[in-house]
């Protein structure tokens, strides 16, 4: 009753093409920035900061970066952790060398260096495609994290190849409590997400998923298929390098080269794809669901298991939460392929027809 | 020179073991079209099931025989319970739902047979063979030797069976197209059964041989990334491409850690097989003995 835009009328194009045509979609969107701007940072615990809400919030932007690379333009990457990487040493180094640039300026020229790398290791898209793209992008991911052991620049010479971030400043006030952290990062992320889903819906998206669909008919309608795969690459990157950074200076605080392995290149992409391929919300909801997942299994399931007065070594439970992972992967692409985005758009479809049944 | 030959005839025969993973993951790629990424956690499988069997005082041959049809149980399930409800679904879901399995059985090999990191005595000494090493002075495990033979035979009798038997001929009617070959009745399904059972055969066997050679631990389940580059080098769909990349990346990579890993401080291992395989993809964008693949609008 209450989600229905009957009487809404759009009297210019501007109104007709703004981000939420409906206005409880608007006045929806705007209290939920109001609860995770203000309400959650004077409500919640420091330990569901830097467990759970930071983590959300930065893989979800990481998540952002593939789906526009792998949901809408079509281009399969296994490689995002390297690009993260290479986020996170480039805003290292910079912050490092260039000291007096402001940090969310580092950060994001962080975010350039990844976007010239996967330029870089986009290249072979031009030729090839598929599975066989996939496993190229394997090459970015072994021969990123070897290079960032390999060569000491990057890590200062620091003798066991780990770096520690920096403290970070923003606009004079010290990012140095979970809150900060937190409010940082989610403007960082609510920027960044609202200029990801207007680029998927101007012509730079489409153009994307013209060459997601077929590529040859993209080109044939004139879509010049190598600078836009080449763009998706790289404005890829650059979300996939923004939230490495991130990932160093406001979750982790040390990493080495190694955290970024082919396991959190695969984390990000299962996210896309129970989130929902080719959606920005997808990202939101598939980040939360695996940060969410193995927190809610390491309770669930000694629980469960006293109850039936199993006992399991800490080992085993490892590999049932193994198993568990694997099999709730395959249930989900079976029971909803298109992710859980879209159980999302039919709960909001059948909410604008209630009570009738079409 | 003595010392290259050295290098090249290990990298050859460290590729036929590469080549091994990558046979199995071809058979299954070309009858249902399906990026088996668990392949490698196959390997693992199969093989931490062999030792699990063969640790509870079950005799080397028995053990072999029940690890088979562990492996083809395995496939069996997997057809019923992964690949027919995703029927029709893009390859990418497929490529998702085998990344979940590999996870799936990580985890269950373990859980099964526990996690302790299992030696494999097959009786096959892995010293220099002395024939090569008196003569020529180069120094030839015998084990790589007895796994390049094995590796041949697995290949001929493969080759053997998709030629001249009549599950091959459909196996191969399969590969080439699913709709035709379903119109004059061949069960798909029941193909792929055989195909993910002979899939699990080839994994036991690799996993046998990696296994006598690094111990049976998780860290197997990693061969799988040695098989890719492999794969794209000759091919998804080939056979011979994934004997043949083998080979090729098994030397290059031994060289390229010998000659120029030196140059950059080591380490080459991890990523040149997968440059190697990038610039020949530049080139060759379906491998050296891929199809072709021709778009129509």
């Amino acid at each position: 009753m209450l989600y229905r835009e009957a009487g809404q009328f759009k009297t210019s194009y501007a109104a007709d093409q703004q981000l939420l045509p409906i206005r409880q979609d608007r006045i929806a969107f705007f209290t939920l920035l109001a609860v995770v701007f203000v309400i959650v940072p004077l409500f919640v615990s420091d330990y569901w900061f830097s467990a759970l809400l930071i983590p959300i919030l930065i893989f979800s932007l990481a998540a952002i970066g593939l789906n526009i690379l792998t949901g809408y333009a079509g281009q399969l990457s296994l490689g995002s952790a390297a690009f993260m990487a290479v986020g996170a040493f480039s805003a290292y180094n910079i912050v490092l060398r260039m000291p007096w640039l402001p940090q969310i300026v580092s950060f994001l020229l962080a975010g350039v260096c990844a976007a010239l790398v996967g330029i870089a290791f986009g290249l072979p898209s031009v030729r090839i495609k598929g599975f066989y793209l996939a496993v190229a992008t394997l090459a970015a991911q072994f021969f990123v994290v070897w290079a960032l052991q390999k060569f000491p620049w990057f890590t200062n010479n620091s003798s066991s190849g780990v770096i520690s971030a920096q403290g970070v400043t923003f606009f004079g006030f010290p990012i140095d409590s979970p809150v900060r952290n937190y409010v940082f990062v989610l403007c960082i992320v609510t920027v960044l997400a609202l200029c990801a889903k207007n680029m998927a819906r101007s012509n730079t998206g489409r153009q994307w998923m013209a060459v997601r669909d077929m590529d040859v008919a993209a080109e044939v309608i004139g879509i010049p298929l190598m600078r836009t795969k080449l763009q998706a690459f790289a404005i890829s990157s650059f979300y996939c390098g923004v939230a490495g950074a991130l990932y160093a200076y406001c979750y982790i605080g040390t990493v080495e080269p190694e955290a970024f392995s082919l396991d959190m290149s695969f984390r990000v992409l299962f996210m896309i794809i129970v989130g929902g391929m080719g959606t920005i919300m997808g990202a939101f909801i598939g980040a939360t669901f695996f940060t969410v997942l193995p927190i809610f299994l390491s309770i669930l399931i000694p629980g469960i298991a006293s109850l039936f007065n199993f006992n399991f070594d800490k080992a085993s439970l490892t590999y049932i939460e193994f198993m568990i992972f694997g099999a709730l992967i395959i249930f989900f692409l079976i029971v909803e392929p298109h992710g859980l985005a879209r159980l999302w758009q039919i709960g909001k479809e059948k909410l604008r027809i209630w009570p009738f049944p079409h | 020179m003595q010392f290259f030959l050295e290098v090249l005839i290990g990298g050859l025969l460290s590729g036929v073991m590469y080549s091994l993973v990558a046979l199995g993951f071809v058979l299954i790629y070309k009858a249902s079209g399906v990026f088996n990424f668990a392949q490698g956690a196959m390997v693992y499988f199969a093989a931490l099931s062999f030792v699990g069997i063969l640790a509870k005082g079950v005799p080397f041959g028995l053990a072999l025989i029940l690890a088979l049809g562990i492996m083809i149980l395995f496939g069996v399930v997997t057809e019923r319970f992964v690949l027919r409800p995703l029927v029709n679904q893009p390859p990418i879901s497929l490529f998702m739902a085998t990344i979940g399995l590999a996870f799936f059985l990580e985890g269950l090999g373990p859980f099964l047979w526990g996690n302790d990191s299992h030696e494999i005595r097959l009786g096959i000494p892995d010293e220099p063979l002395p024939y090569f090493l008196d003569k020529y002075n180069i120094a030839i495990s015998t084990f790589d030797l007895a796994a390049a033979a094995i590796a041949g035979v697995l290949v001929a009798g493969l080759a053997l069976f998709f030629q001249k038997t009549k599950i091959g001929r459909a196996l191969r009617a399969v590969a080439d197209d699913h709709q035709a070959a379903l119109s004059i009745g061949i069960p798909l399904q029941v193909i792929w059964m055989i195909v993910w059972g002979v899939a699990g055969f080839v994994a036991l066997v690799a996993g046998l041989l990696w296994g006598a050679r690094n111990g049976v631990q998780l860290a197997l389940v990693a061969v799988v990334l040695k098989a890719l580059p492999v794969l794209i080098l000759g091919g998804f769909t080939s056979v011979p491409g994934a004997i043949v990349g083998g080979l090729i990346i098994g030397s290059t990579e031994k060289l390229a850690e010998i000659y120029i890993g030196p140059l950059v401080g080591g380490g080459l291992e991890s990523w040149f097989p997968y440059v190697l395989a990038l610039a020949f993809l530049l080139v060759r964008p379906e491998g050296l003995f891929g199809e072709k693949h021709i778009d129509r609008v």
